[in-house]
């Protein structure tokens, strides 16, 4: 049975599992206590939820449960990390190396180190999305105290080489941390074989609640410290003040907990179908996949469908939730900076769609996103001016187009 | 962002999508936008000798405001004299398909390209181009 509409958007929030919904629910009503309270059994009764919660992350980033720091998300955790590192480490230097990829809680985050007397890098990409290594390298400098470079990307969906990354970065005696919103809980992540010092991770992204989310933080070889970002009773070794959300930690843990034992079944399942949704839409004229196929996470794929509008596109497809690197509701009328920086000219960045799939994501919606796309391009392109003069062999450069 | 029924409409079933032949006198052609601004208007204009639009054309690439803004243009010119068609306000298209201030640049691209056809059709018969106060947006 297909419900419409159908949810192909996994890279901005994936559904609550019933599963982690169930293990938070009693957390909401019986067991409600504070887990920093240590003197009565609703306390206790918290405080062990939250620590079996850690055991079940540390188990799937391969960490020590000690070295998680409990947040309210990703954003925060990018925010504390890169703060935190540039205050802690201030002694040391105050560059910051980073990329023009990341997303928006990375490089404003950055911005704000800059504005505060801090120099960043930030480093462009290649055509399939990738960083340059040398260029990493050449960056350094005796200042420089941190690496910071996102395990894979939210709009393309390509994986960095991160154990490079922190080769270099261990070589050079520098932090690396790393944005693992994508990523963890998708893809093996392994902190000790990834060599990551810092990670920031999110539970919406991974079938979890929205509004929790965790920095690791390591505390061996080397031991790793960040200045907390918010005064109060200096919970989460001091690093992170705040009454723990206890049901949003249990929902974090369960989500870590079934990730590790469905990864491998999903990934082999949901990359068949992202695969089979790619190539029977690179059937259409003039489609094009944007960043690595080959460095890619398995749940996603980001195509450009020339001569269409990604806006007008995604409103022929309304019964599929999905998102488009056009951003002309926004003020500026600027495409996806992502995908500029990987030297999409503008016009293919506005025809662009993301599609993201999810362990929930069935054959059938499959068949149904295929044929509606392939349906609303070609209907868009029967309205699309530019389409008519490509087809008739004008060179769309050789136009002198109205600025505006 | 929820559209309005009229967009969907005319985004739905958008009036007179096509093309007119572009060399014949009697036909303008105003082309307006830019691929890498995301819109690309063509709206096309055909009129006769008594200087009525008998008939009127578009294709648009671009959002569903866009489309719908020139779908609906295309409706108001048919009928209306030349001088009439360019008394039309991007901003009645505005309050026409009730367009939110982030999608106002789609009716501005209309009038746009109603003037754009008007000029092209007012050169090739040997009238003077109007002088048009340029629209930023």
């Amino acid at each position: 049975m297909l419900t419409l509409p159908i949810y192909l958007d996994n890279n901005a929030t994936t559904p609550l599992d019933p599963r982690v919904l169930e293990a938070m629910l009693p957390y909401m009503t019986k067991m409600f206590g504070n887990a920093a309270s240590r003197n009565h059994a609703f306390g206790w009764q918290a405080e062990e939820a939250v620590d079996y919660a850690r055991d079940q992350i540390a188990a799937l980033i391969n960490c020590s449960p000690k070295e998680i720091i409990f947040t309210s998300g990703a954003t925060e955790s990018d925010n504390l990390a890169i703060k935190g590192v540039y205050e802690m480490y201030a002694s040391k230097g105050n560059h910051i190396i980073t990329a023009t990829t990341e997303h928006k809680a990375v490089l404003d985050t950055c911005k704000h180190i800059e504005k505060i007397g801090g120099k960043v890098t930030y480093l462009h990409v290649d055509d399939k999305g990738l960083i340059d290594l040398k260029q990493l390298e050449e960056a350094i400098t005796d200042k420089t105290i941190l690496i910071s470079i996102m395990y894979a990307n939210n709009e393309v969906g390509v994986i960095q080489p991160v154990r490079e990354i922190s080769a270099i970065a261990k070589k050079h005696g520098i932090l690396f941390f790393t944005d693992g919103t994508q990523a963890v809980g998708k893809i093996p992540v392994d902190v000790e074989a990834d060599g990551i010092d810092i990670m920031a991770f999110s539970a919406h992204k991974m079938y979890g609640p929205k509004g929790v989310g965790a920095l690791y933080v390591r505390r061996k070889n080397p031991r790793v410290k960040v200045t907390a970002q918010m005064d109060g009773g200096g919970h989460e070794r001091g690093m992170r003040s705040g009454t723990l959300n206890v049901p949003g930690i249990v929902g974090l843990g369960k989500a870590a907990e079934l990730a590790k034992q469905e990864m491998e079944a999903d990934t082999a399942r949901i990359s068949a179908m992202r695969d089979r949704l790619e190539r029977e839409l690179l059937t259409i004229e003039e489609s094009y996949v944007n960043g690595s196929t080959e460095h890619r996470l398995p749940h996603v794929s980001n195509i450009s469908f020339k001569y269409v509008e990604g806006e007008g596109l995604m409103m022929g497809v309304k019964d599929l939730a999905v998102s488009s690197g056009s951003a002309c509701t926004s003020a500026s009328l600027e495409p996806s900076y992502v995908l500029k920086a990987l030297g999409l000219s503008d016009d293919l960045a506005h025809s662009s769609l993301r599609f993201g799939l999810s362990r929930f994501t069935t054959e059938e919606e499959i068949n149904y996103a295929i044929d509606h796309v392939k349906e609303a391009v070609s209907k868009l392109r029967e309205m699309s001016p530019l389409w008519e003069m490509y087809k008739e062999g004008i060179d769309l450069n050789s136009i002198e187009w109205a600025e505006h | 962002m929820a559209y309005s029924d009229k967009v969907i409409d005319h985004y739905n079933n958008p009036r007179n999508v096509g093309t007119l032949d572009k060399a014949k006198t009697n036909v303008g052609t105003g082309l307006v936008g830019a691929p890498e601004c995301g819109d690309v208007m063509r709206l096309q204009i055909e009129v006769d000798e008594n200087q009525i639009i008998t008939d009127a054309k578009f294709k648009t690439f671009g959002c569903g405001s866009a489309i719908a803004s020139s779908s609906l243009a295309t409706e108001w010119l048919k009928g209306k004299s030349v001088d009439e068609a360019l008394t039309i306000d991007n901003m009645d298209i505005v309050e026409e398909l009730a367009l939110p201030p982030v999608k106002i640049h789609c009716s501005v691209l209309a009038e746009d390209a109603i003037k754009g056809a008007i000029n092209d059709y007012r050169v090739k018969n040997g009238l003077p181009e109007l002088q048009l106060p340029k629209s930023h947006h």
